[in-house]
């Protein structure tokens, strides 16, 4: 009998199926979507809000207290002692070198990844393109700690880069590059240098997929027009291949740059014993157990990438995301 | 005189061996210069394979294409004197409406003054005055449209191509834009290569309509032509309604194997001097006329009455007499 249904309207018992507990709690999540996004999103946002970012904001807290020299103890006053102790010029250099080797970072990795993602887009077909995004992906099915050490390996003065080197009479051509100051050292393990070449190395293919995906966006029907009006394939390039896929290299950058920025093993690994920001940290709120002067370094990355991310998001790298 | 497009014995294979398929074959085309000149047939006809192999995407396995009296077979787009606007327009999404339309200028080098003006004097052209500073992305689909027929016009190509660039369009829109191209076409006297898979648009627009089928090119000639005496079935079939009469009735009508009649000249009349009798088998309404199925010689044949003419539609199952003039039957080439 139509019209004797309550609101809100059954689903279920309009087509006549019989109404067990399961079916309603169905019907009740089908008729009210905000129950069902809840369901879902619920036990998602609670592990974010109360595991990650409460415990992020615990740890940021500590930003204000400080560590009694005397005691051993963190003394719960708030105060700017750390800030001030971050204007250190260690403190300062140790920032500016962490930024800097980000930047170069980022640049090298776009300069590498530019070229085998426009391939891997424009030209590469069928088993060719399966086996480029196999050999792209591959490393990251490895430990991290894996690779680290095969670099060290590689980089060492009895290494094989220095072998081929010898080989092909080109040890001079080392030596000069190691002579290089700030970023040389005794051997390619033991200098900046050699840090750089192992977070090119390993952030590599987070820059490659989404300069990827980025050109592989670009409708065929537009490089077509390009062409059919008049521009070479150089021109369609500069013109239109290159500004749709910045988005692509915003997106990648974000990787490079923040990755670079918080990490403390490779320098510590393979390095010139210069700090950065990472290991700062690491050393703070362990041996010395300085929670408070760690947490405030732990500041640093975070008030410099929310900058950087702002800057791409500008760029338009959460559309190529 | 030098025709503007010219196809010799062009044909396009795709694939190689077992699974080769043969989307053009063996065409031979002539387009006069200042012609509006329609591809018409199904998908999958070769239609739009012959217009990428116009514009330069697409090469010809054998034959030529030139144009202007060159051969232009093997060269790329951009060496041709040739410009698309392709079926979902294509335009830069990254740059500004005038930026786009400038851009066959700004490949050639032009001062940025001079391409803006030209710019905005072609956005006038196509009636989108103003919109110069806006995005691709913020316009509608009929803007977009005209944005890029501006942007194909301001290098002044001698030959335009258009790939069912009204497809998107709703009735209404489609129906004026088919106007503003025919009217902009005349004013400007280019070629204009037209693709389209809707007899409607090719019979109304044309100056010549180029029938294809299966990759073979049937029928080249005006719209009277092509409606009136179809050389194939397939055309007659394809352009407009047809009734195809085959073996007794085709040579009782016409003496040839195969003969064409449109419904439209059927009237209903008396039994006295009809040419056919049969039963009513359906009737659909149309607006501005009535469609009838009648049974007749094993067949069904249909009629279009307009409306407002004397008689009122019959009803199902009734009977009828068919009259039409001598010269309405058509003789087919049997195929």
């Amino acid at each position: 009998m139509a019209g004797t249904v309550s609101t809100p309207a059954s689903p279920s018992a309009h087509i006549g199926v019989p109404m067990g507990l399961s079916r309603r709690l169905s019907d009740l999540l089908y008729t009210r979507r905000g129950l069902l996004l809840l369901a879902l999103l619920g036990p998602v946002l609670l592990w974010f809000g109360v595991i990650y970012l409460g415990s992020l904001f615990a740890l940021l807290a500590n930003a204000f207290f400080r560590l009694d020299d005397f005691t051993g103890q963190v003394v719960r006053e708030f105060g700017f002692s750390n800030f001030v102790a971050l204007l250190e010029p260690a403190n300062l250099d140790s920032a500016r070198r962490t930024v800097v080797m980000a930047i170069a970072v980022t640049l090298a990795c776009t300069v590498l990844a530019f070229p085998l993602a426009y391939y891997m887009a424009r030209h590469a077909r069928g088993a060719q393109k399966a086996a480029l995004y196999i050999a792209v992906m591959l490393p990251l099915w490895s430990s991290y700690l894996v690779r680290l050490y095969a670099w060290k390996l590689l980089l060492a003065k009895e290494g094989a880069i220095s072998w081929l080197a010898q080989q092909l009479h080109a040890q001079w051509l080392l030596d000069t590059l190691l002579a290089t100051p700030a970023i040389g050292g005794p051997s390619l393990s033991f200098s900046t240098m050699g840090t750089f070449i192992v977070f090119v190395y390993m952030w590599l293919p987070f820059m490659v997929l989404p300069i990827m995906a980025a050109i592989e966006r670009i409708p065929v029907s537009t490089l077509e027009a390009s062409a059919d009006l008049g521009a070479r394939p150089a021109q369609t390039f500069r013109s239109v291949i290159l500004p749709l896929a910045l988005p692509g290299v915003a997106a990648g950058s974000i990787f490079t740059f923040s990755l670079t920025l918080g990490d403390y093993i490779i320098p510590q690994v393979i390095g010139d014993s210069t700090l950065y920001i990472g290991q700062i940290v690491y050393r703070q709120q362990g041996v010395a157990g300085n929670i408070p002067f760690a947490a405030a370094f732990s500041l640093v990355p975070i008030v410099v990438i929310g900058i950087y991310l702002w800057l791409a998001k500008r760029k338009g790298a959460f559309d190529a995301l | 005189m030098t025709a503007a497009v010219s196809l010799d014995r062009v044909s396009c294979t795709f694939g190689t061996g077992a699974q080769a398929v043969r989307a053009v074959d063996s065409v031979d085309l002539n387009i006069d210069a200042g012609e509006f000149f329609t591809l018409l047939g199904p998908s999958g006809s070769g239609k739009t394979t012959v217009l990428r192999m116009i514009g330069g995407f697409t090469l010809p396995s054998s034959g030529r294409v030139l144009i202007g009296g060159q051969d232009v077979s093997q060269q790329p787009p951009y060496a041709r004197p040739v410009n698309t606007v392709f079926q979902d327009y294509a335009l830069f999404p990254h740059m500004s409406v005038r930026d786009n339309v400038a851009y066959p200028l700004m490949v050639r080098k032009a001062p940025r003054a001079e391409r803006e003006a030209k710019a905005d004097k072609l956005l006038t052209l196509v009636q989108l005055p103003g919109v110069g500073s806006r995005r691709p992305a913020q316009l509608s689909g009929g803007q977009r449209q005209r944005v890029a027929l501006a942007r194909a016009l301001i290098s002044e190509p001698q030959v335009l191509l258009l790939d069912e660039p009204l497809g998107a369009l709703d009735l209404k829109l489609r129906e004026q834009m088919q106007s503003e191209l025919k009217t902009l076409q005349r004013r400007l006297g280019i070629t204009f290569l037209f693709i389209t898979h809707d007899q409607h648009e090719a019979l109304s627009m044309s100056d010549r309509i180029g029938v294809f089928n299966q990759g073979r090119l049937e029928q080249v000639g005006t719209p009277q032509q092509v409606y009136d005496t179809p050389t194939t079935r397939f055309v007659a079939q394809f352009v407009g309604a047809a009734n195809v009469l085959q073996g007794d009735a085709a040579q009782r009508l016409t003496g040839a194997a195969c003969a064409m009649l449109r419904p439209e000249r059927i009237t209903l009349g008396p039994q006295a001097g009809a040419k056919a009798e049969g039963q009513v088998s359906e009737v659909q309404y149309f607006g501005s006329f009535t469609r009838l199925k009648v049974s007749t010689w094993g067949t069904s044949v249909q009629a279009d009455l307009p409306t407002g003419s004397a008689h009122v539609a019959p009803p199902l199952g009734a009977t009828v007499h068919l009259h039409w003039d001598a010269g309405a039957v058509h003789a087919l080439a049997a195929n």
